[in-house]
């Protein structure tokens, strides 16, 4: 990651026509909320953010698929549970399924959508203090391999913000075992598990390594001025989840930035 | 609605009620006085129906007609001055008010109170706050962009404060956190004068291009109204009950209590859709749907509208099927708008409903016979001037006296007190002295309760607690931004209200100018114990003569708020709590000022002077004690001192700026090192020697016109420079110091940053877990 200044003026990658040309789908379901801060977070990484809408019947032509945070219909029977349903959900499933493996990340809310699809195992519950939180967490990047996190160092640790009511990760335990076995944990919590999490897992990829899913929320950390270091200040820096979105950009246009 | 609900109705008809005057109505069991009903009887030229007494119990409530003090309100109309009309787009009266930011933009915000039925049902209570002052901002045409709320409970250790905070403190992250409005600041205050009335105050603030301004009239022969959002049901229908007497049926659900329940879901669906309903121009008035529920809505968009309206009630989509028609009226059902709509934009309007999934029911429409006219089932069942029910309620001139016992307790004080015995004066003593100033409950970190707010979602929150304003960016392309602090001070309130109105603008403006941001404009939330005490009232009188003359001086407009009434147990009312919320502009929200010191080796200046002012203070309020004369106000110097901290942040030549209010420099040194955890070595004996005060009072008097900057080596000669030419005092007080990992003031022993910040942050877990 390049140096960047602490409040700075500029967009933090510059524009490169090459990336201008990926589109990165962002989903907005009723009750989503971090949607507009996705598309932003893809344009600082220099790429093109596409509205999706959850009733959409096509993905159109995506090169990938952020599932923002949010409360999808309000989330009131399980977070994601209805979500699942939407007609757009049924072609990023089968999307992210074929051949083609589309690059798909689920945030916070996303991510439980992705494993009330099935696209990734296990499910989050309440947190074990059963209050919502809001912090600065530090991540390990456990699997730098996935089409999000490549431009990211194995067992680097970043801080991005964590902010959610259900995000404790459970799984049984044979399903934790395999997710260990084959390098499926993408992030761990460290120092801090701020919510009972088994393992301290924070995030987990599917095998293909296309399909990730995390609770915090690095879209939140990818502009100078606003992230974590701007805002709380202790640790961390403001930009640490770009990489996310400059990982995939790489992976869309085949590694040549 | 069918047939067969509506048989279950004894209507009670316009035509009825002038066939038989003599019917008796439970006026007073709908809080209306004698004189009051006899004015609506004369207003009308006959009885009211059940209908129209309905809606002109809930709009000439004191909660909807301000009558105890809109005789009082009138001055912050008459003293803006030009200079404070300049930015103005959209004044007091309408949902919220309007300033301009430039380029085309402009903010609205509003405070409000929702505090009896936050301490009834806490969650719901704080939540439903929250939903109806977000409702206020999509009114006026404004994305809403952020959220702030002022708490104050009763005293932290009694078992039913914990209730409420928990309450309060859920609702407000449940409803706030589900909407996508960072929550960026807010107060928390716990004094036993709250233990039965806590205070749940609300802000909202929206941003919108000027185009997009809206505003709530019906105006417009032919145009359609439309109710949209949730369903109306038989939530917040509080003295309708009475009315059941319209009803034949005994077997209906039960009423709720006066709490409604909130969705925040249905609110965020309701935030988009009308987003893009102003979007494409779609509606013509719109008003959302709060306190009076549709009586306020129709006879509001009537009213200010250029004729009349009618409306056919069964048309109303409802959760429960049993509701009479007064209760239709008088229900506060949650996350529903009313809107006017031209013929020919009623497809594009269902298209933007139907995309949304939210629904609608068109009532009916904009008349030109100036009346408002309610029907049922073709029935006329109101047939009133909409602005004798909401403009033209009763307005009283309620009685009002200096009370008897303001003198002895303005001669109580603390200096020399029974409480002031054995001030602190050697360094171990001081040390423990600030130690135990911020772990107590007013001062500790409100971290237990900000982290259970979103401050990030919207991607532009530039600032939010624990800096003294919250800071939102408006435009990213320029950096264009806001920043907004509320404040208020209920002890220096009840020792001196005129002045303890002006201290709570004071500490609010100095707020948004330490962020370094130009405050514009003023609401209000002035809350209060009941009118009819002529002691309360003329708390009442004096503060807001205190804040319209305050507002005055320093140059900003109030642009809205709110008035709530009767916050007392039995006789006793709480302190005097009128919360002022400022709003400033920032041309670019990079230029912001945080709290914090970071950059080794830098210089603290102080600025402002110091006098030996603790009453009414936070040390004072410790060791139990309140009396005296608040801190002494001086606008002006809060002016100069505010021009000094804009033009500084604007040409870079502080890093950093913390105002110093409640704890005084004591409390704001030890959050300026604790902010990221940078020490500092700090002397204040220069302090000391030009003021004329020990180390005590240097360190815990709450002097006003005060703050703490920290100044980069290479600007400290130009910004001392500017101070002087200014002739602005201040005064360098020490050195950033990175490495220690201590606070060290002359004549303290040393604190240690992680001693204070566990002090500092151990307090609300401690009590709430």
């Amino acid at each position: 990651m390049t140096e960047l200044p602490l409040i700075g003026e500029a967009v933090a990658v510059a524009a490169n026509p090459r990336l201008a040309g990926a589109k990165i789908g962002v989903v907005t379901f009723p009750g989503t909320l971090d949607d507009r801060d996705a598309a932003r977070a893809v344009r600082l990484a220099g790429g093109t953010a596409v509205e999706l809408w959850h009733g959409d019947t096509e993905l159109g032509d995506v090169d990938a698929v952020v599932i923002p945070g949010g409360f999808s219909y309000g989330d009131y029977l399980r977070a994601g549970a209805i979500a699942r349903f939407a007609p757009l959900m049924s072609k990023i499933i089968d999307a992210a399924n074929s051949d083609a493996k589309l690059p798909v990340l689920g945030i916070c809310n996303g991510f439980q959508i992705l494993t009330e699809s099935h696209l990734l195992p296990g499910s989050m519950i309440k947190n074990d203090h059963l209050k919502f939180l809001c912090r600065d967490q530090v991540l390990r990047v456990e699997n730098n391999t996935t089409a999000w996190t490549l431009d990211y160092e194995a067992g680097q640790e970043i801080t991005i913000p964590l902010k959610n009511q259900d995000g404790q990760y459970i799984a049984d335990e044979k399903t934790l075992d395999a997710l260990e076995a084959e390098g499926r944990v993408a992030f761990r919590y460290v120092g801090f598990n701020p919510n009972g999490s088994r393992r301290d897992i924070a995030g987990i990829t599917n095998a293909a390594g296309n399909v990730v899913g995390l609770m915090p929320h690095p879209e939140h950390a990818t502009e100078p001025g606003f992230g974590p270091e701007s805002l709380d200040g202790i640790g961390g820096s403001d930009t640490d989840g770009l990489g996310f979105f400059t990982s995939v950009l790489t992976k869309i246009v085949g590694g040549d930035k | 609605m069918t047939t067969e609900t509506t048989k279950k109705f004894n209507i009670d008809t316009v035509e009825n009620a002038a066939k038989t005057p003599d019917t008796e109505l439970p006026w007073a069991e709908l809080g209306l006085k004698r004189n009051e009903f006899d004015e609506i009887v004369k207003v009308l030229g006959r009885r009211p129906t059940g209908a129209e007494l309905a809606m002109y119990s809930v709009m000439w409530s004191e909660h909807c007609s301000y009558k105890s003090s809109k005789n009082h309100l009138r001055q912050f109309g008459e003293k803006v001055t030009p200079e404070m009309k300049k930015d103005m787009l959209v004044g007091i009266g309408e949902n919220a008010g309007v300033t301009n930011l430039g380029d085309g933009w402009a903010v609205t915000f509003k405070i409000e109170s929702h505090n009896s039925p936050s301490f009834v049902e806490p969650y719901q209570g704080a939540a439903t706050g929250i939903g109806g002052i977000v409702r206020d901002i999509i009114s006026m045409g404004a994305r809403p962009v952020a959220v702030m709320d002022p708490l104050r409970f009763g005293a932290i250790d009694h078992p039913d404060t914990a209730r409420v905070m928990h309450g309060a403190v859920a609702g407000i992250g449940g409803y706030g956190n589900s909407l996508g409005l960072p929550n960026i600041g807010g107060e928390m205050v716990f004094d036993s004068v709250y233990q039965g009335n806590p205070l749940v105050n609300a802000l909202a603030v929206g941003v919108m291009r000027h185009e997009d301004i809206r505003l709530a009239n019906a105006s417009g022969k032919g145009n359609k109204v439309v109710l949209f959002g949730a369903r109306t049901g038989g939530d917040g229908i509080g003295g309708a009950s009475v009315l059941a007497s319209e009803s034949f049926d005994d077997t209906k659900p039960s009423k709720r209590p006066a709490v409604q329940v909130g969705d925040p879901f249905a609110e965020k669906v309701l935030i988009e859709c009308c987003l893009e309903l102003f979007k494409g121009s779609l509606v013509e008035g719109i008003q959302d749907l709060g306190a009076a529920g549709i009586s306020c809505a129709t006879s509001e968009l009537a009213s200010n509208g250029d004729g009349g309206m009618q409306v056919e009630l069964t048309s109303v989509l409802l959760r429960d099927p049993t509701l009479t028609p007064g209760e239709i009226l008088m229900s506060e059902s949650q996350e529903r708008m009313m809107a006017v709509v031209t013929p020919e934009n009623v497809e594009a309007f269902q298209a933007v409903m139907d995309k949304w999934a939210v629904e609608y029911s068109w009532l009916g429409e904009v008349t030109d016979t100036g009346r408002l006219i309610i029907t049922w089932e073709g029935e006329v069942i109101v047939d009133v001037d909409p602005r004798t029910v909401a403009h033209d309620g009763p307005v009283y001139d309620r009685p009002y006296a200096r009370p008897e016992w303001q003198d002895a307790v303005q001669g109580d004080t603390f200096t020399g007190s029974v409480q002031d015995a054995g001030r602190p004066a050697a360094p171990a003593e001081l040390a423990k002295a600030v130690t135990e100033l911020v772990a107590s409950p007013n001062m500790c970190s409100k971290s237990w309760i900000t982290n259970q707010y979103d401050r990030y979602v919207g991607g532009n929150t530039a600032m939010a607690f624990p800096d003294d304003a919250g800071v939102v960016r408006v435009d990213e392309e320029t950096g264009l931004g806001v920043a907004l602090a509320t404040d208020a001070n209920g002890r220096y309130t009840y020792l001196d209200p005129y002045h303890g109105a002006q201290l709570a603008l004071a500490e609010a403006y100095r707020n948004v100018a330490t962020a370094g941001a130009i405050p514009m404009a003023v609401s209000d939330c002035l809350n209060f114990g009941s009118p009819e005490d002529p002691d309360v009232m003329w708390q009442l009188a004096e503060a807001i003569r205190g804040l319209s003359d305050a507002c005055q001086v320093l140059g900003i407009p109030v642009t809205g708020g709110n008035v709530s009434l009767y916050n007392q147990t039995g006789t006793t009312p709480i302190h005097p709590s009128p919360v002022v919320a400022v709003l400033g502009k920032l041309d670019d929200v990079a230029r912001r000022t945080p709290s914090g010191w970071r950059e080794d080796g830098q210089a603290i200046y102080l600025l402002g002077t110091t006098a030996a002012e603790l009453d009414g203070s936070e040390w004072a309020n410790m060791r139990g004690h309140l009396g005296g004369q608040p801190p002494k106000v001086d606008l002006d110097a809060e002016r100069a001192l505010g021009e000094i901290l804009i033009n500084a942040s604007r040409d870079g030549m502080i890093d950093s700026a913390h105002d110093l209010s409640e704890g005084g420099l004591a409390a704001a040194l030890v959050e300026s090192s604790l902010r990221y955890g940078v020490g500092a070595r700090i002397a204040l004996q220069d302090v000391m020697d030009r003021d004329g005060v020990d180390l005590f009072t240097a360190l815990f008097s709450e002097s006003q016109g005060r703050a703490v900057v920290g100044v980069p080596r290479s600007e400290e000669v130009r910004f001392t420079d500017m101070c002087t030419a200014r002739g602005f005092a201040h005064t360098r007080i020490g050195v950033v110091d990175a490495a220690s990992g201590q606070l060290e003031i002359n004549g303290v022993d040393a604190l240690s940053l992680d001693a204070l910040r566990e002090a500092h942050e151990g307090t609300l877990p401690k009590y709430f877990g």
